[in-house]
């Protein structure tokens, strides 16, 4: 097991910048999952750890070792790939013993550790079957096998649910997530998808454009986002922005918002009289509100799921979604009035758009 | 009626007619009729009569025909093999990420394009007594003294022979390896990398398996080739000197056409047919076998 630091780490693809001074500690044990937009270069971050990619500039350190120089082989970290990368021509006991092969391991330890590996996931009636004849979700557990056996002292996982049904990704979800609470190895895994990043890491870090936006605990994230990004990033459905402008009367702090209709803000905004600011509210922290309070608004569509309720709404000219645990019906049209939770609101500078609280 | 032609086994009978008639008249007919002149006397200009085995007898009391024999194995085994290994070298370098890469490409697939007459003439000229290029530098270099015999020697005759048809081949194996390798996912070779492969056990344990299915057509091909060759011989050689040149395919055209023995060179040619039978059904199991290892499914 091992720590990994990753230090103002920089990849240029020929001309383009693609990661652009990247700072990343993940603790020894720790689970950290790397999420943002497809494109972002996570998995390029991650070929970097896994040494499959030049580190074009900065310093990456597994187990208190730098390993910029040292070839994928010797760094002791084994990657679970997107497309699994079994090899088709070997049994799945040959897939997962081919390391322990190459490092020349006894053949009565190679069998143990296999046997072992396939008890933990359930493959005990595959070790004897190819590649093809497996389905997508035993060729991934296959994947996760060849990845345990070798003990190493990281594991990489690049999207290793995406190329799974729904169903079956929020199973092995779990599945992976009690695999790393026994084996409590250092993983790094790769993830488009906010809500495998929010169940799954210790530490989320979240990327875009080659740089990381916020980096901290999944709940830390979505209580406290950092900047727009994240806030619109993390959380589903995704937190609703009302462009406003900041009003400060004494120690109270509101915001305006296009139509003149004033919300208070939490006390630890900052930010002067005038600012024109993004207001920001979770759907969960909308309530129904009377006559008097709230926002005034205009249902759109109303989608009940049966635990709870999403009404899609207007206010001004703006989408928003609120969820209810309540049911309710509303007509298309219907005027309801929208009160945010005050002090769970979020406040954004509209110029640079970062978090105005703090 | 129209029932009558919606039936699929009906219409799939009617489609395949065309096909049907152009295999039939172009392979089987000639096939049969090649085969059945073997057991005949037949000569150019007469009909000939059913003899038995006889030609076939004859044959294998010819130490004419045996060489020919020894030499079309002897050529089959040695350039194939080499076109193999060069092949699969050259497929190999075009497969990384050189600069230029089409461009190179498209140079390894020269020697395919040219007719074969054609480049057989320029080898005609490679090899030349008195005018040999490769003499020539060679003898620039100081490494040689005296121009080599080429063609007029047996053992020179058949190893230059044998290097015409390699730089003829090696394209044909080279690009259909090259197609091979790149059906590969590099995400194989990372796997691997990760597994603590070194280059060459990547080479073993995961490209090399991987490509076996199609080594073992193109290599079928390519035998199949080189065992029938027959212009490259016919234009540098004519079979000489002192028959060591000599394919199977020349010996028959010879007894046949100028020699004017149809029935002679038809049993010849019928000779040939067991061993590409072999070697079509040697890479036929092979395949199989490789089909059930990978465990295609579908
Ligand atoms: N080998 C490469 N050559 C050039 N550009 C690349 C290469 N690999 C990735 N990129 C570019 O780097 C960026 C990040 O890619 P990637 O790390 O795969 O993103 P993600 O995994 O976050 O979707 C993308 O814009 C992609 O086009
Ligand atoms: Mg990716």
């Amino acid at each position: 097991m091992a720590s990994v630091h990753i230090r103002n780490v920089h990849k240029y693809f020929g001309g383009t910048h693609v990661i652009r001074g990247v700072d990343i500690d993940i603790a020894d044990g720790e689970f950290a999952v790397l999420v943002g937009p497809s494109g972002c270069g996570k998995s390029t971050l991650l070929r970097m750890v896994a040494g499959l990619e030049e580190i074009s500039g900065g310093e990456i350190e597994i187990g208190g070792r730098v390993v910029n120089a040292i070839p994928p082989k010797e760094r002791d970290i084994a990657m679970v790939f997107q497309n699994y990368a079994l090899y088709p021509h070997m049994k799945v006991r040959d897939n997962m013993a081919f390391s322990l092969l190459l490092a020349k391991r006894p053949r009565s330890e190679i069998d143990s550790r296999v046997a072992k590996a396939a008890s933990i996931l359930g493959l005990g009636e595959l070790l004897d079957r190819y590649p093809r004849q497996l389905s997508g979700g035993q060729r991934q557990r296959v994947a996760m096998g060849r990845a345990i056996v070798r003990d190493p002292q990281v594991f990489l996982f690049d999207e290793p649910l995406s190329n799974l049904d729904a169903k079956l990704r929020v199973a092995m979800r779990t599945e992976i997530k009690e695999l790393h609470q026994r084996l409590k190895t250092t993983s790094v895994y790769v993830t488009h998808d906010q809500i495998e990043a929010m169940t799954m890491a210790d530490q989320i870090v979240v990327m875009r454009d080659g740089v990381v936006e916020q980096r901290g605990k999944p709940l830390e994230l979505y209580d406290h986002p950092a900047n727009l990004f994240v806030a619109g990033f993390i959380g589903s459905p995704a937190m609703n922005f009302l462009p406003a402008k900041l009003r400060r009367a004494g120690d109270r702090a509101e915001v305006e918002l296009a139509d003149g209709a004033r919300v208070p803000v939490p006390r630890d905004a900052a930010g002067e009289d005038g600012l024109p600011v993004i207001f920001g509210a979770r759907p969960e922290h909308l309530s129904l509100a009377g006559a008097e309070s709230g926002l005034a608004a205009e249902v759109v569509v109303v989608e009940p799921t049966g635990a709870d309720t999403q009404v899609f709404a207007k206010i001004g000219g703006t989408d928003v979604t609120a969820v209810f645990r309540e049911r309710h019906e509303f007509r298309a049209g219907e005027p309801i009035r929208l009160a945010p939770d005050h002090e769970r609101t979020h406040l954004f500078d509209a110029a640079s758009g970062k978090s105005l609280r703090t | 009626m129209n029932r009558f032609f919606d039936n699929r086994n009906v219409l799939g009978l009617i489609f395949m007619l065309p096909a049907a008639a152009l295999l039939l008249v172009f392979l089987t007919y000639p096939l049969a009729l090649g085969t059945w002149l073997g057991f005949t006397d037949a000569r150019i200009g007469r009909a000939g009569h059913w003899i038995g085995l006889e030609n076939f007898s004859m044959l294998v009391q010819d130490s004419v025909a045996r060489l020919s024999l020894f030499n079309t194995l002897f050529y089959t085994v040695v350039a194939s093999t080499i076109k193999f290994a060069l092949g699969l070298w050259l497929a190999l370098l075009l497969n990384r990420n050189l600069p230029f890469k089409s461009f190179f490409r498209a140079i390894v697939l020269l020697p395919f394009i040219v007719p074969t007459a054609l480049s057989a003439i320029a080898f005609w000229w490679i090899y030349d007594a008195q005018f040999s290029v490769v003499s020539w530098a060679l003898e620039r270099m100081g490494l040689i003294h005296r121009y080599i015999d080429f063609l007029g020697d047996p053992w020179n005759a058949r190893l230059s022979t044998i290097a015409a048809n390699i730089w003829r081949g090696v394209p044909f194996v080279a690009i259909c390896l090259l197609a091979g390798l790149q059906t590969i996912p590099p995400s194989l070779y990372e796997a691997a990398a990760l597994d603590g492969a070194t280059p060459w056990q990547r080479f073993r344990h995961v490209t090399l398996p991987l490509l076996t299915p199609i080594i073992a057509v193109v290599m079928t091909f390519s035998v199949l080739f080189t065992f029938t060759d027959f212009q490259l011989i016919y234009v540098l050689t004519r079979g000489g000197p002192l028959n060591a040149t000599h394919l199977m395919a020349t010996l028959s055209f010879q007894r046949a056409i100028p020699g004017g023995n149809l029935g002679e060179g038809a049993a010849l040619a019928t000779l040939m047919i067991p061993f590409l039978l072999a070697a079509i059904l040697f890479s036929y199991f092979g395949l199989q076998r490789r089909k059930w290892q990978q465990g295609a499914r579908d």
